[in-house]
């Protein structure tokens, strides 16, 4: 017989997969209609947006996955945080020069 | 993701920078409460084009219960000074005192404006050979990186110190983590070895995912020791990320769940995990407010054969990130 709290752990292990599984299929459906949007006013997309969705998705890959991102900082210091997070999340020289560019368009 | 007002369209400069965390704590547990005000200090130094020095500290007071009302102490430590030197770019060297690259915890977690909870999980002494800290060197970077998947890795070395600022044991071990983008997983395993008296071995997995834009994150670890072993997942909710305009009140709100067990496999080391079997369930909610302050607040319930308990916690963050010098 199975010990009631670990029958209750793994319902609760469940649930909270079940609801990352439906947050993600719900936001990709509505980013889906957003991009399709998006994508009819604005057929093409310069270089400098690209750039910065590059690091858009590196920040929200490497960054995001351990901390909120600060509100704001001078851009003084950006050259600083690129080279911290580069030694602290492991991140490629690709990388980091993607986050800076990011921080500094 | 919009992260409107970061940096600025002014040059990037590498001046170094002053950052950390100021939090007033309190933790409620069986009916006793205890208050904690602290301050976590960080400094980041770049010098010339690959060296970086970083340091961080704690400054606490804490403030306890007695018979007679309430006794206080406090406590000032250097938690890790590093120097880094970017060899190439798969290599970095790390010496001086560091933060032992054993499961995630440790290395990512511990900062106070981070951490989602206020306390650490209750297996986390698990691999970190008493302080959690390695005074020696270290290699690390990234392995190989591409659209599709990245893999890095860490290894260190450490000698053993009794100086009381930069305490640690004779250990080894290292860290290898593999990330997949397009499905925002990632895998890791490490692997410790304590090199004085017992030489135990040490064993950690770890699973973290993250839904694409959601911001909804599932981490979890479980390690393993000679005396103990055990695991804990973490599930939040942050939906403040998007957008770009003005944040909702109510999306402010990051709801919190983690669950966690230990097992002792004997109490032959005082090693901090707990000494009876327990197995906990922390409910959070934080609220992430302007100005990069927040508000942490968590129930826990605990169930050991030391008896139940009841924790509650509650605290308030401030993250500053600031230049330390004047700029070009």
């Amino acid at each position: 017989m199975m010990n009631p709290r670990l029958i209750i752990f793994f319902a609760v292990l469940g649930a909270t997969l079940a609801t990352g599984a439906f947050l993600s299929a719900a936001q990709n459906a509505s980013q889906g209609t957003i991009q399709a949007s998006n994508n009819h006013n604005k057929p093409s997309r310069t270089t400098h947006a690209d750039s910065s969705q590059e690091g858009d998705r590196v920040f929200a890959e490497h960054c995001a996955r351990c901390h909120n991102a600060p509100e704001g900082f001078s851009p003084r210091i950006a050259g600083t945080i690129t080279r911290h997070m580069r030694v602290r999340a492991n991140l490629s020289p690709e990388e980091e020069r993607a986050i800076l560019r990011f921080f500094n368009p | 993701m919009s992260l409107l007002g970061l940096g600025g369209r002014a040059p990037a400069q590498d001046t170094p920078l002053l950052s950390g965390g100021v939090a007033f704590v309190t933790n409620t547990t069986g009916g006793n409460a205890t208050y904690i005000p602290l301050i976590q200090p960080l400094a980041v130094v770049p010098l010339g084009n690959h060296f970086l020095v970083e340091s961080r500290a704690g400054l606490l007071e804490l403030f306890t219960p007695t018979s007679s009302g309430y006794e206080h102490s406090h406590f000032t430590a250097l938690t890790y000074l590093q120097g880094d030197y970017i060899a190439s770019p798969h290599l970095t060297v790390v010496g001086g005192s560091f933060l032992l690259p054993f499961g995630t915890y440790n290395e990512r977690l511990t900062p106070v404006w981070i951490g989602n909870f206020q306390d650490e999980s209750l297996a986390e002494p698990i691999g970190q050979m008493g302080t959690g800290v390695g005074l020696g060197g270290q290699v690390r970077g990234s392995l190989l990186s591409s659209a599709r998947s990245s893999f890095s890795y860490a290894a260190w070395f450490s000698a053993r110190s009794d100086n009381l600022q930069f305490n640690s044991e004779r250990s080894s071990g290292g860290r290898a983590i593999a990330y997949f983008p397009g499905q925002r997983l990632e895998l890791g395993a490490s692997y410790g070895r304590l090199l004085q008296e017992s030489h135990e071995n040490f064993v950690g997995m770890h699973l973290w995912w993250q839904t694409k834009d959601a911001g909804f994150r599932v981490r979890s670890e479980a390690m393993r020791g000679e005396h103990a072993y055990g695991y804990w997942f973490e599930a939040d909710y942050r939906p403040i990320c998007e957008g770009g305009g003005p944040v909702s009140f109510v999306r402010r709100f990051e709801p919190l769940l983690r669950m966690q067990q230990t097992f002792r496999i004997d109490n032959a080391a005082s090693d901090g995990v707990p000494a009876q079997n327990t197995q906990r369930v922390d409910f959070g909610l934080d609220c992430n407010l302007p100005h990069n302050a927040r508000i942490l607040s968590s129930y826990s319930r605990q169930f050991s054969s030391a008896g139940d308990v009841n924790i509650w916690e509650t605290g308030i963050v401030y993250r500053f990130l600031l230049p330390a010098w004047k700029g070009r």
